[in-house]
């Protein structure tokens, strides 16, 4: 069913799926150990930032980009699927604006 | 294959072919269902199942946006730490993982013509799926069989349940509930979890005339085990279908893999990406339920 390049092809993309595949286990790894320490919490602007949240939510994004670049083939996708995915991630984010917006409601930062 | 005809009505105004079924009449031609698209490059499903994973980012958006508003908004020290498995967490997460990968293996294999391959890849996916919801299905029934309760002397106990009495009724305050737990010194959730984490459990047996109130976690319980039992739930509720949708590609419909072997291989495809949203999902919610 397939020509040659092709067989190639899926070959490469099938290293490529184990690198990933580990790279996402040593990932899951470093989530959970991350969240035993303690990392010293900044201030920016007078608001204290827990950097053990910002540390968990960096490492779940890297994962999600493997997940989402690789498994899901979004590296190299046609150009409409990046249409529809960037005007999902405009709404997306403009959804978690209308949280932080809300939040004037509420005592600010009172996650410790 | 009409590839010149996208629009489906035209081909059913089309002249029909009376020695053909008439489910071929209607469906032979559906164009793009293989071939991709001149003006997009793709082929119709993979347009479809994107515009589907779009509509369920927003969906799953919505709530993780809710569980941030309901987790600032907590007064500080009151929003539960530790009150989940993490090992637990930490496998089911490991093995979301395997299954993303065994999805992409079996499509390679489609790809290089190996159906014997596919099959096994998608059963270990198909595993993994079963052992997911098995493990989230024992954390659930660990929550609904966790107890709090606060007696008329003001005492908090907290922990499992061992058994009731036949007599037991809350309303009628008859008979005695016991738990294997330990008491309570405070009621604020950071105490609470450190005094936990110490406490020699023990069976406690409380008759009911001494109980003021007694509940489960379940997802009444809190706001943070509401929002919990609603990310999951839905989760799992994806988990599930996506499994079902595997298995059925996997066994009933197998036969499209000798008459229409690149159709077949969309298909997989097509679940795959599912699978792989269900588990980019998963990547999320383990941190922010169960370390942070």
């Amino acid at each position: 069913m397939s020509d040659s390049h092709d067989i190639h092809h899926v070959h490469q993309a099938v290293r490529r799926y184990l690198i990933v595949f580990g790279a996402l286990l040593v990932g899951t790894l470093l989530t959970v150990w991350a969240s035993y320490v303690h990392f010293i919490h900044f201030h920016i602007g007078g608001a204290e930032i827990n950097t053990n949240v910002v540390v968990a939510l960096f490492i779940a994004s890297v994962k999600a980009f493997l997940v989402a670049g690789y498994f899901m083939h979004l590296i190299s996708e046609r150009k409409m699927i990046y249409g529809i995915l960037t005007a999902t991630g405009f709404f997306f984010v403009g959804l978690m604006f209308l949280t932080i917006w809300a939040m004037h409601d509420y005592p600010m930062l009172t996650i410790k | 294959m009409n590839t010149a005809c996208p629009a489906t009505p035209r081909i059913l105004l089309r002249k029909t072919n009376l020695d053909k079924p008439l489910w071929e009449k209607l469906f032979m031609d559906i164009p793009y269902i293989v071939k991709p698209r001149e003006d997009t490059g793709l082929y119709n499903a993979k347009v479809g199942i994107w515009l589907f994973l779009a509509s369920e980012v927003m969906l799953f958006g919505a709530l993780f946006s809710s569980y941030i508003l309901l987790r600032v908004g907590a007064a500080a020290g009151t929003w539960p730490h530790g009150l989940l498995n993490v090992a637990l967490g930490t496998i089911n997460t490991l093995v979301l993982i395997c299954s993303s990968v065994t999805v992409v293996m079996s499509w390679a294999s489609l790809k290089l013509g190996n159906f014997g391959r596919y099959r096994i890849y998608q059963s270990i996916t198909l595993l993994c799926a079963l052992t997911f919801l098995g493990i989230k299905s024992v954390e659930y029934h660990d929550k609904f069989n966790h107890y709090e309760v606060i007696q008329t002397d003001g005492r908090i106990v907290d922990g499992h349940l061992v058994e009731r009495t036949k007599d037991f009724d809350l309303a009628k305050k008859t008979g005695a509930v016991t738990l294997l737990g330990h008491f309570v010194e405070k009621t604020e959730a950071g105490a609470h979890e450190a005094t936990a984490k110490h406490a020699e459990h023990s069976n406690i047996t409380i008759p009911v005339a001494q109980i003021k109130k007694m509940e489960n976690y379940g997802p009444w319980h809190s706001t943070y085990l509401a929002i919990y039992f609603t990310l999951t739930g839905l989760h799992a509720l994806h988990v599930f279908a996506g499994a079902a949708v595997i298995f059925v590609i996997w066994g009933p419909l197998a036969g499209l893999w000798k008459t229409d072997p690149a159709r077949y291989t969309n298909r997989i495809e097509i679940s795959g990406l599912f699978w792989h949203f269900v588990d980019l999902v998963w990547i999320f919610l383990f941190p922010v339920l169960y370390l942070l």
